[in-house]
């Protein structure tokens, strides 16, 4: 007969361990999904995982892309663990993201053709407060309407996604493009680029921004008031509204810096790596973000180190479909899995398993 | 620009159809108190496994019945997490939906675009073609009539008979159900996989009836709104449907207003079904007294038996 205990605080020890036995056991589960599809796993595990950083051939292109996808994971996922640890559930961080871009883009555009070294701090700026915006959407309604935040901040990805549409096809579109959908190059126009900072680094502002948003997050959970409140509010509801946390605030303010990050995100992504407002310019980081949030545990170190994983997955896996056909979503499939694997194992951290019968006490 | 009403009612039961079972299923879920927010996950399970099995079998019965077996086999992963493992439900039912779209899109590579029967309809066509009365009462599928008989079931079972009354107690307080001798356990994973298989019915009679194609993503956000419709119906079936209906007659009324290029600029009229679920969420949980008091009492919180 097995039972669990509640552990009266959560293990550390198996919280520090659980991701990475989640990351062993999704390679098995993965190489099982791999090997129904007639691959072989072992082969399969090896591409995802060790051949974009160590391959001779394709290590040079690959290496600098790790930096490249988790710079927008890392940012976004740091955002949004401010509100997953006080019980606040930004999902809309793909919306928060599109609509960053979208006003960083038109700000940088409505100058076109300047050259002015002003412009890219203004896209940035522009960028947080459209991810802010859209998050205010959610935050406003859930302190003054009392709507669940889930559902708004989800159903406004929707919405982002529709107006991305108009911009990529209409207002934004460029008019030296002969018609097709998509605006002018940021990336290819000084002024309005995220370059590489360091070449064949793959290091870009977002990058940038993303270790700084590591460390200013380190510092708030550890020295600063606002990041106890966060973790007092998660944890102990109650007790924090007795301490005099304004949940409204707490709400506002969650939201506010996650869509912000988000924003921003989006912004370093469209002037960068995807060079242009496109329809789908936007690969789903904002989902995929909250699964970077939870494999780091909601920590910002850990974020940083699940963030780089997660990013070796998305490259690992493109790297698998371009050498042995594996289909594009099978690696969206794994990553869900990895969250799976991870969220059982936490029963580890919260409980103490015992086998046998319960002795009288 | 002239919009037939007739035409309109039949697209808009049939587009509400989807919908209206994932969030019956989800308010079953949610009334035995386990928040699922993995509607979305579980809808495109249906359609996928749908869709292959009509392709493969050429029955839609056997299409439906997959359909609703795919999606309550991945709701059955979350079951195992949130009941036996003690997972959190929010974090859990997210990364179902996002492994269930992840998932979905593997299965159905190569089934775009494939052939599958036709699906006939139950009533005979003498009678679909009565005017009027015909196309809107009786031109129906029969999974359409299934989920608008499903309100009636659901809502009787839940207040009239002894299994509602227990899935109510297991909501509303699982410590005293479980003093009282309910396997909480047991009847929440039996409420999820309800939920399952009839979010995988609502996705099944998405791609077989509706679209009658398989596309990636192609549930758009309907298993989400199916959510947003259980908590703007109170938890109560019979709004539910009246949820279902307006928010089928507004992405039904765009699509005509999009055909019918009136100005209004698409991307707006894209967005409208998404923007109307907001704006009735928002005015429905304004209340707060009233939605605190309909709310499940227990809804997503975890149990764990002591002694």
């Amino acid at each position: 007969m097995i039972r669990l205990e509640k552990r009266p605080t959560p293990s550390r020890a198996w919280a520090l361990s659980t991701p990475i036995i989640a990351v062993i056991l999704t390679m098995i589960a993965g190489g099982a999904m791999f090997a129904t599809l007639g691959q072989d796993p072992f082969e399969t595990i090896r591409i995802i995982f060790w051949d974009p950083l160590f391959h001779e051939r394709f290590a040079s292109f690959s290496r600098p892309q790790l930096l490249v996808k988790a710079g927008p994971l890392i940012l976004i996922a740091i955002g949004l663990s401010l509100g997953f640890r006080a019980g606040i559930w930004n999902i809309g961080a793909e919306g928060q993201y599109i609509v960053g871009a979208i006003a960083g883009a038109a700000f940088g555009l409505a100058f076109y053709p300047s050259e002015s070294p002003l412009i890219f701090p203004g896209m940035v700026i522009a960028g947080l407060i459209g991810g802010t915006l859209w998050a205010m959407i959610p935050a406003l309604l859930k302190v003054f309407a009392n709507t669940n935040e889930i559902l708004v901040s989800l159903l406004l990805v929707y919405v982002a996604e529709a107006m991305l549409a108009s911009a990529a096809t209409g207002w934004l579109r460029n008019p030296e493009g002969q018609g097709f959908p998509g605006s002018r190059n940021l990336a290819r126009h000084a002024g309005t680029d995220n370059p590489e900072l360091f070449a064949g680094t793959g290091m870009h502002w977002g990058v940038l921004a993303a270790f700084v948003a590591v460390i200013a997050a380190y510092v708030l959970f550890q020295r600063h008031v606002l990041g106890y409140q966060i973790k007092l509010a998660g944890q102990a509801p109650r007790a924090a509204r007795f301490s005099g946390v304004n949940p409204g605030r707490l709400i506002i303010l969650c939201l506010g810096v996650s869509g912000a990050l988000a924003g921003a995100a989006g912004l370093f992504e469209v002037s960068g790596p995807a060079g242009q407002i496109t329809i789908d310019f936007n690969s789903g980081y904002g989902f995929t973000a909250i699964i970077v949030a939870f494999l780091g545990r909601l920590n910002p170190i850990g974020i940083l180190f699940a963030g780089l994983l997660m990013a070796l997955t998305y490259i690992g896996g493109e790297l698998a479909q371009l050498l042995l056909q594996v289909p594009a979503p099978a690696i969206q499939a794994f990553q869900g899995m990895l969250l799976f694997f991870l969220l059982a194992l936490d029963v580890l951290s919260n409980y103490r398993v015992r086998i046998g019968r319960e002795r009288a006490a | 620009m002239i919009i037939d009403p007739v035409t309109l009612i039949v697209a808009l039961i049939t587009i509400s159809t989807p919908v209206l079972l994932a969030a019956l299923g989800e308010l079953v879920v949610e009334k035995a108190g386990v928040l699922n927010l993995g509607v979305e996950g579980m809808m495109i399970m249906g359609a996928v496994c749908g869709f292959i099995v009509a392709n493969l079998t050429g029955s839609p019965t056997l299409a439906f019945l997959a359909g609703m077996a795919g999606a309550a086999a991945l709701s059955a992963v979350f079951a195992i997490l949130t009941q036996f493992l003690m997972s959190n439900q929010v974090a859990t039912g997210l990364a179902l939906t996002l492994f269930g779209l992840g998932l979905a899109a593997l299965l159905g590579v190569g089934y775009e675009g494939q052939p599958i029967p036709d699906v006939a309809k139950p009533l005979p066509e003498m009678l679909r073609t009565i005017p009027v009365i015909g196309p809107i009462l009786l031109s129906h599928d029969l999974v359409t009539y299934i989920a608008i008989f499903a309100v009636f079931a659901i809502w009787y079972v839940l207040k009239h008979t002894r299994l509602g009354l227990v899935i109510r107690a297991v909501g509303e307080s699982h410590d005293a159900a479980h003093a009282l001798g309910y396997k909480v356990i047991r009847i929440r994973f039996a409420a999820i996989l309800f939920g399952g298989a009839m979010a995988g019915l609502g996705g099944a009679f998405l791609s077989v009836v509706y679209v009658e194609n398989w596309v990636q993503g192609m549930t758009a956000g309907a298993g989400w709104i199916a959510l947003a419709l259980v908590v703007f119906a109170a938890w109560k079936p019979g709004r539910v449907l009246f949820g279902a209906w307006l928010f089928g007659g507004i992405a039904a009324l765009q699509l005509r207003l999009q055909a019918a290029e009136i100005g209004v600029p698409v991307a707006l009229l894209d967005a409208s079904p998404y923007l109307v679920t907001i704006i009735v969420l928002v005015i429905m949980s304004s209340d707060r007294a009233r939605t605190a008091l309909n709310a499940p009492a227990a809804l997503g919180k975890t149990f764990h038996a002591t002694g």
